[in-house]
């Protein structure tokens, strides 16, 4: 019997253990999901920071230029680039066919023309002499130096020739391939080439929709939320409005989407693709989160105060603004952010708006036509190329980046300017 | 033009505030009582400067275009043209008068957009004058009840409070905005397409109403075999499954564990490090999905032998179920961290253990709101687009196989809408009808949970 006893009770503290054991590997399991995440995006995506340059020299004449003597800025600017940018290209292999002409060619970004333009309007000197000049290496070159690409392949199945790999590995010998901080990956707007993609055009997109969303929500959901805390009577019309805003902030994100079609595009006919009708959808989804922290926030200011300033004699509406709400903006701001945090983050609603479409400039204002980062993440995620996956990556660094600054903001101000009412 | 009017009836509304204030004082200083603080004048009179100065100007802004466009094509109107071509028309006349217009200019289109300039240039001048009066109107009237030293207090708190509740429509109106958007489309849709067609037929492909040539009459016929339903809301619960099957097991073990086993040190850093992945953007889960986890089912599945697709409903709802993890931990662990410790004390005291305690006694107490939190990961797993849009099929298998590739509701009407669309379309009211289905699924799952959650609440506290 005895003997029974401590059996049983053997076998229940194994199974304690057991339950113990359970609850830490579920919590090793999610923070292990998230270690592989980060770890993952991170290691795909610094080397987008790198741009590979091929050091190339051109010879700037004049006469493939199509240039008199003494020529003006203006003939400068106006000049054909072309041959010279294809000859020094070819001069890289003085025996090359036609088809490996071609291939030469494609060793760099088709921007070379441009690249060669700007370095002689920096210098005008430098017509008639020759000079090394940085061009932007082709997207599978520029994988192949960072060692993305596997070389090992047979050569029907890469992109890059064997020949190019020759060219390419003679230059890397002579010291002409330089790797150097990617500054275009931040200045440039989105570009059907990976080498020449930049997040300057979607970065702006964000900006601007985000803009858009906190004019509106952050004024309608702090005017929604004082009254529904301070002034609403307790009745079935406010209950509805209460049911209504819990509702609304777990609607799926893509309903929004449809509204923003289905209503400001084919009713108000507003502008699609726009920052402005993705920052109005996106109002109308961060508006119940922003309602709800206001809500909260004005909770937690302790009535003694309230009391106190009716007892002075201020109307409650004087009460309300001159002493509840400033002491709940902290908990206010913080909640924002918050909600505009995940309004940065949304992709679905935005796709059916139209903020898709490809837009290789820079927009200026929210009326102008634009995507935004994570939209970029998505279109550069769905294109094939191989120089796009390490963008991707990179373009989600930035827009964690982000994310994890506004979240620590909204924690700054929560923590620096609340009140602890104890 | 509307830029410097609304700037201008900014800076005067300010102006008058300045000057209700000032008009107050000299009140004052008539030895008179004032009947607020001099500030209440001061918004009195910015107010009624404002506000129907405003007013004038969005309503104007909202009906102008629409009554200039009435007016230039009733020079059209009885020439037999379709709606249409009237549009066409009524654009090729704004082109002109902005000169942008390439085309043909007929000697038609040039005098319409003559008269738009002039309407134009006839509508902006009212409108000014009109505004301009409105101000002065109301600001005399403001000012003979300030002199008058009438109350003022009560009006602009009365006017604040109606803001203040229009601003808490806004919920309402949003509801009202989604239900509006989408039922109409769906009215339409179920004209062509039989309700009984869409509920119960096995057969999706959309792409097969794109084959239609506009100009042929709609032949519902066409469509019987198109647009059913089946497979897309198939595939939605069952990705949903497959998500649900991750994240309960490990949101709740680790929502227990929270609550109950952790110390508070531990507490402190696992509870916000679980937390990110409910902030990561789910077009981040997309991508990782597809790329990492994707690939890398197949190579495992070839590996054992097994046909895996590349887009298995799989890696999308395990990768989804990772995404809802945080919720259902946070929401668990604040449940149970609710539950009374006047239970935990009394299970104790009968000598069980503390995983017995939990299991048998804690359990069971917080049951309906865990069961809450769990319904409101479901209503996220079937509202959640970006990681099957990414990670998921398109074509839509009535598959029960985990390894092969599916599509959800979600998935489909981004398929559908993405690019240009055609109103009016069946395909994509489709979109709509399923959008509409979407919501009423998740509405009436978070109707559910937030109630169990409450009832929950209001039990313990």
């Amino acid at each position: 019997m005895n003997k029974n006893k401590e059996q049983l009770l053997n076998k229940r503290y194994k199974a304690e253990q057991r339950f113990r054991l359970y609850g830490q590997s579920a919590i090793f399991m999610a923070l292990l999901f998230l270690t592989i995440f980060i770890f993952k995006i991170f290691s795909t995506g610094y080397s987008a920071f790198q741009k590979t340059w091929l050091i190339v020299p051109v010879n700037f004449d004049a006469e493939l230029m199509m240039l008199d003597e003494n020529p003006t800025k203006q003939d400068i600017e106006d000049a054909d680039y072309y041959e010279i940018a294809l000859q020094s290209m070819w001069n890289l292999d003085p025996n090359a066919n036609e088809d490996q002409q071609n291939q030469l060619k494609r060793m760099v970004s088709y921007f070379f023309e441009r690249e060669i333009k700007q370095e002689l309007l920096k210098d005008p000197n430098l017509l008639g002499k020759t000079k090394e000049v940085y061009l932007t290496a082709s997207d599978d070159l520029d994988q192949v130096f960072k060692g993305n690409y596997p070389r090992d392949l047979p050569e029907d199945q890469r992109r890059v020739s064997d020949y190019q790999l020759k060219i390419f590995d003679q230059l890397v010998a002579n010291g002409k391939v330089e790797s150097k901080f990617n500054i275009s990956f931040f200045t440039n707007a989105d570009s059907r080439e990976a080498e020449l993609a930049g997040i300057a055009s979607s970065f702006m997109g964000s900006i601007f929709s985000i803009l858009v969303c906190l004019m509106i929500a952050f004024p309608v959901a702090v005017l929604a939320a004082i009254y529904l805390e301070e002034f609403a009577p307790k009745n079935r019309f406010t209950d509805f409005i209460e049911v209504n805003i819990n509702n609304l902030a777990a609607v799926p994100s893509i309903v929004f989407g449809l509204l923003g079609l289905g209503v400001l595009l084919a009713i108000f006919q507003l502008p699609r693709s726009t920052p402005l009708v993705g920052g109005i959808t996106l109002s109308l989804m961060t508006l119940p989160t922003i309602i709800i922290a206001a809500r909260a926030s004005l909770k937690a200011v302790p009535p003694s105060i309230r009391e106190a300033a009716l007892a002075m004699g201020a109307s409650r509406m004087q009460t309300t603004m001159h002493h509840t709400v400033p002491l709940s903006m902290p908990g206010t701001l913080s909640g924002t952010i918050i909600g505009l945090a995940q309004a940065l983050g949304e992709t679905a609603p935005l796709i059916l708006i139209g903020m898709v479409a490809f837009v290789n400039t820079i927009p200026g204002s929210p009326m102008d036509p634009a995507a935004s980062l994570p939209v970029q993440i998505y279109i550069w995620a769905e294109s094939a190329e191989r120089g796009f996956v390490e963008k991707v990556s990179a373009c989600i660094m930035v827009l964690l980046g982000f994310l994890i600054i506004m979240n620590l903001f909204a924690q700054i101000i929560r923590h620096k300017f609340e009140k602890k009412w104890s | 033009m509307n830029l410097i009017l609304f700037t201008f009836i900014v800076l005067l509304g300010f102006t008058s505030y300045y000057f209700g204030r000032k008009k107050a004082y000299t009140i004052q200083s008539t030895k008179k009582r004032l009947t607020a603080l001099p500030q209440f004048y001061g918004y009195y009179l910015a107010i009624w400067c404002a506000i129907p100065a405003f007013i004038i100007f969005s309503l104007w802004a909202i009906f102008e275009p629409s009554i200039v466009k009435l007016l230039i094509l009733s020079d059209y109107s009885n020439q037999g043209y379709l709606d249409d071509e009237l549009n066409l028309i009524y654009e090729k006349t704004k082109a002109l008068s902005r000169g942008q217009f390439t085309g043909e200019i007929t000697p038609f289109i040039e005098a319409s957009a003559e008269k738009y300039l002039s309407l134009r240039s006839i509508a902006q001048s009212s409108k000014v004058v009109i505004v301009l009066s409105a101000i002065i109107a109301s600001v005399a009237y403001a000012y003979k009840r300030i002199s008058s030293n009438s109350r003022t207090r009560e009006p602009v708190e009365k006017f604040l409070n109606a803001v203040l509740f229009t601003a808490s429509l806004a919920a309402i109106l949003t509801t009202v905005g989604i239900v509006f958007s989408l039922i109409f489309q769906t009215i339409d849709f179920f004209k062509v397409i039989p309700l009984f067609d869409f509920v119960f037929g096995t057969h999706w492909y959309p792409a097969k109403a794109f084959v239609r040539d506009s100009s042929e009459a709609l032949d519902p016929t066409m469509y019987s075999d198109t647009f059913g339903a089946v497979p897309i809301f198939a595939g939605t619960f069952f990705i949903a499954f497959i998500a649900m099957c991750v994240a309960i097991p490990i949101g709740l073990m680790s929502g227990i564990y929270l609550a109950e086993y952790a110390s508070i040190k531990v507490r402190q850093y696992a509870k916000p490090l679980i937390e990110i992945l409910a902030g990561i953007p789910t077009v981040v889960y997309g991508f990782f999905a597809a790329l990492t986890v994707g690939p890398f089912l197949k190579e495992l599945g070839t590996s054992m032998g097994l046909e895996v697709s590349a887009e298995s409903a799989l890696a999308a709802g395990g990768v989804m179920g990772i995404m809802i993890i945080p919720f259902i931990s946070s929401l668990s662990d604040d449940v149970i961290t609710s539950v009374p410790q006047s239970l935990r004390d009394g299970s104790y005291a009968m000598g069980a253990t503390k995983s017995e305690t939990i299991k048998r006694v804690i359990f069971p107490a917080a049951l309906p709101g865990i069961v809450g939190s769990i319904l409101l990961g479901v209503s996220r797993a079937i509202g959640e687009t970006m990681i099957v849009v990414m990670a998921s099929g398109l074509a839509a298998n009535l598959t029960l196989n985990p390894l092969e590739s599916t599509s959800t509701i979600t998935a489909q009407i981004v398929v559908i809408l993405i690019g240009d669309q055609a109103f009016g379309d069946p395909k994509t009211q489709a979109a709509f009808a399923l959008g509409m289905s979407l919501f009423l699924v998740t509405l009436c799952l978070n109707i559910v949970a937030l109630r169990v959650v409450k009832r929950y609440r209001e039990k313990y506290e």
